[in-house]
């Protein structure tokens, strides 16, 4: 074995004075950074596995812990940075693929931040939300072409299935697996309480978790785990998912060291192996393909759900959603390179996709210019980190937005992006007993719920601001965004004026 | 009951299958012109008899039932199924059984590619595919569990019992061929075993079947001897990854 070059990224720092060796840090952390020497009666740390996580500071009962960055310092180097160098020593020490995390932590442009929002001033006066009435609810589903009635004046149009939410804010797909039992259901008792939709991930469903039916998606991916006809009438909608913003076009394994008696359970697949989703559905070569898919879920579920279709945003994804729309999916969802993950091949979570603001604009484009935007729900993800950005999406064209990142910051994730070690101190991405008993479903989804509930009164702030009393009044509006030090290109493709114009 | 689909929309044909099959539990379908979906999510014991050529996805997500077709399948048949069985007195298109997770497919002739992709089992669900002729390319393709039986009956002289990268990916479960596969069309994660006792009874009991189904000659069927085809690890991409 070679001398591992690695140095820790992070220094403890613990206050002595403060410290009264109570070894709570010691029984908190997963990672065995800090323990406890009988003979000195004091508490060491070994920050080589520190991932700053966050955890022992804050339980720390006198505050005596702060982590900061690893002071060591390679000569300065504007190509080759530490982290740079630092991959290289990883990838000649093990030949593995790099495993990051969470999204895109790259510094990108964010186009959120380069669009501002419009105010009513003296004419069309702004509205009070706190004495009018403000409406956010939004309906998701396919719309028919037109509305036909008898003689009578009965609808005699069929209505594809539709689904009613309070709020165009819903929780991403993340499977029993990637997190843990106990985050599951702290997302769907938040999804209840605030009438939206969580979405139960690739991983199949608890079967303690049907009584949330009316708030679940259910996720139908290439592996197909848990996918029975039982689960497909679960839900309130079914989600293909194709691909997700954090890997497009690449699978995905959950290590057989995750999938214990309860995710096998889920999941149905034996105790211990690996749950490989291969990286495309195998019976899904064409858009076609992709039609069938989607009405086999229909037939299986008499057409009582409707079908999301999600894919990452990519280069083409104008033409592939005018492909899923005219496939006959009900809900069209986007995935930016932003987008979150337990686990991703670190190139490809940094290099691969497109800013889920060009892509929502581009796709919004090209269904009105087909015709057909009315007839699909657009759903945008992949970094939507705050009530600004839920106003700048739907503004853009969107119909609702799911949060994944945002939602698990609520429940206490610190970003440390180790999602895939099992190892998660926050009881969020681990299947760890120990460690998956932190995290209290009921504490937890009212944090979830509070954060839904300040976004939407946010809002309606916002909209009340533009004079605007509806959220659907506010869709694709982009006359009520501005760009700010933007290309003449990047306008035209968010099809936006600049601040000032 | 019988039921003549002609010219139905599948979506009709559909509705009217799933109608009558809340009661009758013995369906004979006349004149099936490519009627998709036939028998999606159906639940519980029965059997329906389909005449003429079913469209794609059929048995998709079935969960019990049985299902005889006198005609040619299509492509997916017995999509994610979980229960049940079909029998095709023809041959069968592309994916076949695609994360198949239980019930048995019988196919007297032969299957396309990728058929038996990804199929699992899981504690008593074990799904069975059993194939009288050849298959294509890709067959058990990231196959984790489950059985798949290429018979090769019929096959002319040169003629491949499967096509390329056979059992790429595969991470469980059995495949079993009657007659020799030259090792470079086998995905580099499978390896190629002498049969034991266990294999021996799989074998005599699906052939049985095979051959009562579609009125064969046993003992001919087994005088050539079958190889099997297993993973070398359950965990093919364990040592793929290095933190970062």
């Amino acid at each position: 074995m070679s001398l591992n070059f690695n140095v820790p990224e992070f220094m403890v720092e613990r206050n002595e004075d403060r410290c009264i060796q109570c070894e709570v840090c010691v029984r908190q952390c997963a990672n065995e950074v800090h323990t406890y020497d009988e003979e000195d009666n004091k508490v060491y740390a070994d920050e080589t596995n520190c991932v700053n996580c966050h955890r022992c500071v804050l339980m720390c009962p006198t505050r005596a812990l702060s982590i900061k960055k690893h002071s060591l310092e390679f000569r300065e180097n504007a190509n080759w940075t530490a982290s740079a160098m630092n991959e290289i020593y990883k990838q000649a020490q093990t030949g593995g693929i790099l495993l990051s995390g969470m999204g895109n932590p790259k510094p990108y442009p964010i186009y959120w931040d380069r669009m501002l929002l419009n105010a009513s001033q003296v004419t069309n006066p702004s509205i009070d939300p706190l004495r009018e009435p403000m409406e956010t609810k939004v309906i998701l589903g396919r719309k028919p072409e037109k509305v036909t009635f008898d003689e009578d004046g009965n609808m005699t149009t069929k209505m594809p299935p539709q689904i009613e939410l309070s709020t165009p804010i819903l929780f991403s797909a993340m499977s029993f697996g990637s997190i843990s039992k106990n985050a599951h259901a702290s997302l769907a008792r938040a999804a209840r309480e605030t009438g939206t939709l969580y979405n139960t991930g690739e991983g199949g469903l608890n079967k303690e978790f049907y009584e949330f039916g009316k708030n679940t998606i259910v996720q139908v991916a290439s592996g197909r785990f848990g996918v029975h006809k039982e689960y497909l009438n679960a839900g309130a909608a079914i989600e293909i998912k194709i691909g997700q913003g954090a890997k497009p076009g690449i699978g995905g394994h959950l290590p057989g060291e995750k999938v214990g008696e309860e995710v096998s359970a889920t999941r149905m697949i034996p105790e211990g192996s690996d749950a490989i989703s291969p990286a495309p559905h195998h019976d899904i070569y064409s858009i076609e393909d992709l039609r069938q898919l989607i009405y086999s879920l229909k037939e299986a579920t008499d057409y009582k759900k409707p079908v999301f279709v999600k894919i990452a945003a990519v280069h083409n994804a104008p033409a592939i959603a005018s492909g899923i729309a005219r496939a006959g999916a009900d809900v069209i969802v986007m995935d930016g390179y932003r987008g979150g993950t337990g686990a991703a091949p670190t190139r490809v979570r940094d290099n691969v996709g497109i800013p889920i603001e060009l892509a929502l604009a581009a796709v919004d484009q090209r269904l009105r210019e087909e015709g057909i935007r009315n007839e699909v729900s657009l759903l945008v993800a992949g970094s939507v980190r705050n009530s600004a950005d839920v106003v700048k999406a739907v503004a853009l064209g969107a119909d609702a937005v799911y949060i994944g990142s945002a939602a698990v910051i609520a429940m206490g994730c610190h970003m440390c992006q180790k999602c895939y070690t099992g190892k998660c101190n926050w009881g969020i991405a681990t299947q760890r007993e120990d460690l998956v008993k932190r995290l209290n479903p009921e504490i937890v989804s009212t944090r979830l719920a509070n954060l839904i509930r300040a976004w939407t009164h946010e809002i309606k702030e916002m909209l009340g601001g533009m004079g605007i009393n509806a959220i659907d009044s506010l869709r694709g509006n982009r006359l009520m965004l501005r760009g700010i030090g933007l290309s003449e290109k990047e306008l035209e493709i968010l099809g936006i004026n600049h601040a000032g114009e | 009951m019988e039921v003549v689909a002609g010219y139905k929309h599948y979506e009709q044909l559909n509705q009217e299958i799933k109608q009558h099959f809340e009661h009758c539990k013995n369906i004979v379908l006349q004149n099936v012109m490519g009627q998709r979906y036939i028998g999606d999510g159906l639940q519980g014991k029965g059997k329906i008899t389909i005449y003429g050529t079913p469209g794609n996805d059929l048995a998709a997500y079935m969960n019990g039932p049985e299902i005889e077709i006198y005609g040619n399948g299509q492509d997916a048949l017995g999509n994610t199924m979980n229960a049940g069985t079909v029998t095709v007195h023809g041959h069968a298109g592309d994916t076949v059984g695609y994360a198949m997770r239980g019930g048995e497919i019988f196919i007297q002739g032969n299957a396309g590619y990728r058929v038996g992709i990804h199929m699992k089992a899981y504690k008593q669900h074990k799904p069975v595919i059993v194939i009288g002729g050849k298959a294509g390319d890709f067959l058990g393709e990231y196959m984790a569990g489950g059985i798949l039986m290429l018979l090769g009956l019929g096959l002319e002289e040169k003629e491949e019992i499967v096509g390329k990268y056979c059992a790429t990916g595969m991470h469980g479960g059995v495949i079993y061929i009657r007659g020799e596969v030259d090792d470079c069309q086998l995905g580099k994660e499978v390896k190629s075993m002498p049969l034991e006792e266990e294999d021996k009874q799989i074998i005599d009991r699906y052939v049985k079947r095979y051959c009562d189904y579609f009125k064969q000659d046993f003992k001919a069927v087994m005088q050539t001897p079958f190889i099997k085809i297993i993973a070398y690890n359950k965990r093919p991409y364990k040592n793929l990854y290095t933190a970062n």
